[in-house]
């Protein structure tokens, strides 16, 4: 089982990741446990997975190349869902997970899942991530204390929605 | 100077354990080449065929002595003696060790200098025009708004692996000085009827292997909506540019492939969400950023200097730097100055130790202890005073950098090309030198007048080729080192009427020897159809076009033919 950081600790994980097949046929849902189903999978098969959905047993993940807007209904009917880094450098996951937050309100775990790096756990969380599922050799003690690498940031993001130069005023003010 | 509040000084110094701490891991084993490659790039770090390069930032250009004269120390104790100034407004050293480049970020930071997003596929140093502040035809102070740009972009949690390197200009005054129409955002201050400033934003300009002009997609913005339209556009292109081909992954691309007028819909869409949300400026932001620039306290002069007119009147040389060298200040009393580093013989924007001391020492006493460098690879004195502008030039002069051909054939942009770069086709400093060498007849080319002339080794465009009036670029054939000639570029609307223009290839490359001649024939062709000295070789290469300079360097068209059929029938 790879090693979760959920919420800065490290923690067992129950869930099962369904990839797709090598030629990218959708996989078998099994009956029971806490699966997450690719995006794909949802969208083709959702009538029939609603009542499932409704168990909490089922989560989704996103590949970089899809959007979070086929899911923007169906957000609150996940306790889960991942975001997955094909390559470290490919930063589109970070534009979907603020997305996920931001624009649909998703409230449940966001999970990164793939290529996901020490270096990188700090920017994903500021994007909204709070779930890691780093790569095998990635050590997972140490990259605990990457979450304070930076004490401040100057942009909005969804750790801190308010710009540094607006909390600047308002500290200017007081 | 914009001055660190403490929450700036912090950041700086988090990126500085934090590197130390990658470097450390990487040296040990526990992140791979490729891994680390990632990191080190976004701090200014390469690792090149001859040696490592560190390519420290200079936010916009702008310069204390204080941090000049720690540049001078940490070239001297960990590199070879000098430092490049780049036309990306930043200071590149050549040989630092990466074991130390920690300690060298570490030393930076203590004068508010970092390496931050110098390279890799990062949004970069944001740059802007080297008179920003004290320009006659201002409009806004562009200083201003590229701090606020740079605190956006540094560190942007969502933007920090964009599919490849993002550059990004502001122009503050009427003239661009800054080309935006080249970057892949440009913004060009404006001001609308009721005096309200905003931005015309262009999208999609850039050099490297495909040349574009940045579209206008944004006629004017108003200035409070200006991080949150930026934020849209850098979203739309995160999530869409190409990350499949390294070639095609810089938002021009996506421009291109989307169509303006699609690429624009989808901005605007996505800046629907965004518009109005907590990312909107406030008068209070821009004036306390404002308030963090230091000023320089201007006396009240007189407009003219009596000593500094008898000299004028007097001292031809004198007179010829003033022409070239010394420009107007919105300030009564006051000039900018340049400094030329490009001497004939000195490889384009290099600098020593010792140079840069003294050049600290000059500052203090002339120009507030300031200085700026500009794209064009001088520096520039932005404030000195009229009547201590012949004291200036005869101390400059000593130094080597009062060489007055600023706008002038001689000024070449040049990359380092084949001597110092893995990439070159070819090499690019003795080209110039050549040029320089030929055309050393300071009359002569005060006659032919203002004319950009810019080198690159490669099609990666360092030199900025394709938006000299003349561009030269090294090309390879079979081996051996050609160069191909551009005419027709231009970097943007610095005279009104003149936009940006992309340079066009005249024919056939040359050898390096038969360089010189070239660029002798396509001048003595300008000379010969100008209208008058205020028409200038772009402005003749536009009105008349190509040809008669292609007939100047190749003969005209049945003699092109011939010589083809010629070199068919002999191949
Ligand atoms: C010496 C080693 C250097 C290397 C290996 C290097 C490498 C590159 C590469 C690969 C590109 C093309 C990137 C692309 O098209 O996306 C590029 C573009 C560029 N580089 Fe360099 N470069 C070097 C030095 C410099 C220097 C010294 C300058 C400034 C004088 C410079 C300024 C630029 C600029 C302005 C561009 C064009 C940006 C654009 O496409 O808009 N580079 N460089
Ligand atoms: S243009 Fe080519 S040769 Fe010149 S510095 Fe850039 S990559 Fe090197």
């Amino acid at each position: 089982m790879a090693t979760l950081i959920k919420e800065r600790r490290i923690v067992a994980d129950s869930w099962h990741l369904l990839e797709r097949g090598p030629k990218g046929e959708l996989p078998e849902v099994p009956a029971r446990g806490d699966v997450i189903v690719p995006l794909g999978l949802w969208l083709a098969r959702r009538e029939e997975l609603l009542a499932r959905a409704e168990t909490g047993t089922l989560g989704a993940w996103i590949d970089a190349n899809e959007g979070p807007e086929a899911l923007a209904a169906d957000v609150q009917r996940f306790p889960l869902i991942a975001v997955n880094f094909p390559k470290f450098g490919d930063g589109r996951g970070y534009s979907i997970a603020r997305l996920l937050r931001e624009r649909y309100s998703f409230k449940g775990e966001l999970r990164a899942i793939g290529d996901v790096l020490h270096d990188h756990l700090f920017f994903m969380s500021q994007c909204g991530f709070d779930a890691f599922a780093l790569r095998e050799d990635q050590d997972p003690q140490e990259a605990l204390s990457v979450f304070g690498t930076f004490s401040d940031g100057y942009q909005t993001s969804v750790l801190r929605p308010v710009p540094l130069f607006r909390r600047r005023l308002a500290a200017g003010k007081s | 100077m914009y001055l660190y509040d403490e929450i700036d000084q912090k950041l700086v110094d988090e990126r500085v354990a934090q590197f130390r701490d990658q470097t450390r891991r990487f040296l040990a084993g526990k992140l791979s080449e490729d891994e680390f490659r990632a990191l080190r790039l976004r701090n200014g770090l390469y690792i090149q065929r001859y040696a490592p390069m560190l390519r420290i930032a200079i936010p916009y250009g702008l310069l204390s002595t204080k941090q000049l004269r720690k540049l001078a120390q940490v070239t001297h104790q960990y590199d070879r003696g000098y430092g490049h100034f780049s036309t990306r407004q930043n200071l590149q050293l050549n040989w630092p060790k990466l074991e130390r480049v920690p300690d060298i970020l570490a030393e930076l930071a203590t004068v508010q200098m970092h390496a931050i997003q110098t390279s890799g596929n990062s949004f970069r140093n944001v740059t802007t025009d080297h008179f920003a502040g004290v320009a006659q035809d201002e409009i806004v102070d562009s200083f201003v708004w590229c701090e606020i740009i740079r605190q956006w972009s540094t560190f942007h949690p969502e933007f920090s692996y964009l599919p490849r390197k993002f550059k990004f200009a502001v122009n503050g005054a009427k003239s661009d000085r800054a080309a935006v129409a080249v970057h892949d955002i440009g913004l060009h201050a404006v001001k609308d009827e009721q005096g309200e400033v905003g931005f015309r934003v262009l999208v999609g300009g850039g050099l490297g292997r495909t040349p574009a002009i940045g579209f206008v997609i944004r006629e004017f913005l108003p200035w409070r909506h200006l991080l949150t339209y930026i934020e849209a556009i850098l979203r739309v292109y995160n999530r869409y540019g190409r990350r499949d081909n390294i070639h095609k992954a810089r938002i021009k691309i996506l421009v291109k492939e989307r169509g303006p007028e699609k690429f624009r819909e989808e901005v605007d869409a996505e800046w629907a969400h965004l518009k109005d949300g907590p990312a909107t400026l406030v008068p209070e932001e821009v004036a306390r950023i404002e308030s963090r620039f230091t000023r320089p306290s201007y006396l009240r002069l007189p407009a003219t200097d009596a000593g500094l007119e008898a000299a004028l009147a007097t001292e031809r040389a004198f007179a010829n730097w003033h022409k070239r060298n010394v420009h107007p200040h919105k300030k009564a009393g006051y000039a900018a100055v340049t400094l030329s580093l490009k001497k004939t013989g000195v490889p384009p924007g290099d600098v020593t130790v010792e140079q840069m001391e003294k050049i600290a020492d000059l500052a203090d006493r002339y120009s507030f202890g300031e200085l700026r460098v500009s794209h064009e690879q001088n520096l520039i004195f932005a404030d000195v005073q009229l009547a201590a502008l012949h004291a200036l030039w005869q101390e400059v002069k000593e130094l080597g950098f009062a060489t007055p051909n600023v706008g002038l054939l001689t000024n070449i942009i040049c990359c380092p090309g084949g001597d110092f770069c893995s990439l070159a086709n070819a090499k690019s400093i003795p080209v110039a030198e050549a040029i320089q060498q030929r055309f050393d007849d300071l009359d002569y080319l005060h006659d032919i007048g203002e004319i950009d002339l810019n080198i690159s080794g490669c099609m990666n465009a360092c030199g900025h080729h394709h938006v000299g009036h003349i561009g030269i670029l090294g090309v390879d054939k079979n081996g051996e080192e050609w160069y191909q000639i551009e005419i027709g570029g231009n970097q943007g609307e610095i005279r009104p009427g003149r936009g940006a223009s992309l340079g066009k290839v005249i024919g056939p490359s040359f050898a390096r020897a038969e360089v010189p001649d070239v660029i002798e024939k396509l001048i003595g062709c300008y000379l010969a159809r100008r209208d008058s000295e205020a028409e200038r070789f772009i402005d003749v290469v536009h009105r008349v076009g190509a040809e008669p300079f292609k007939e100047s360097v190749y003969g005209n068209a049945d003699q092109r033919a011939a010589h083809r059929r010629g070199q068919l029938a002999s191949a």
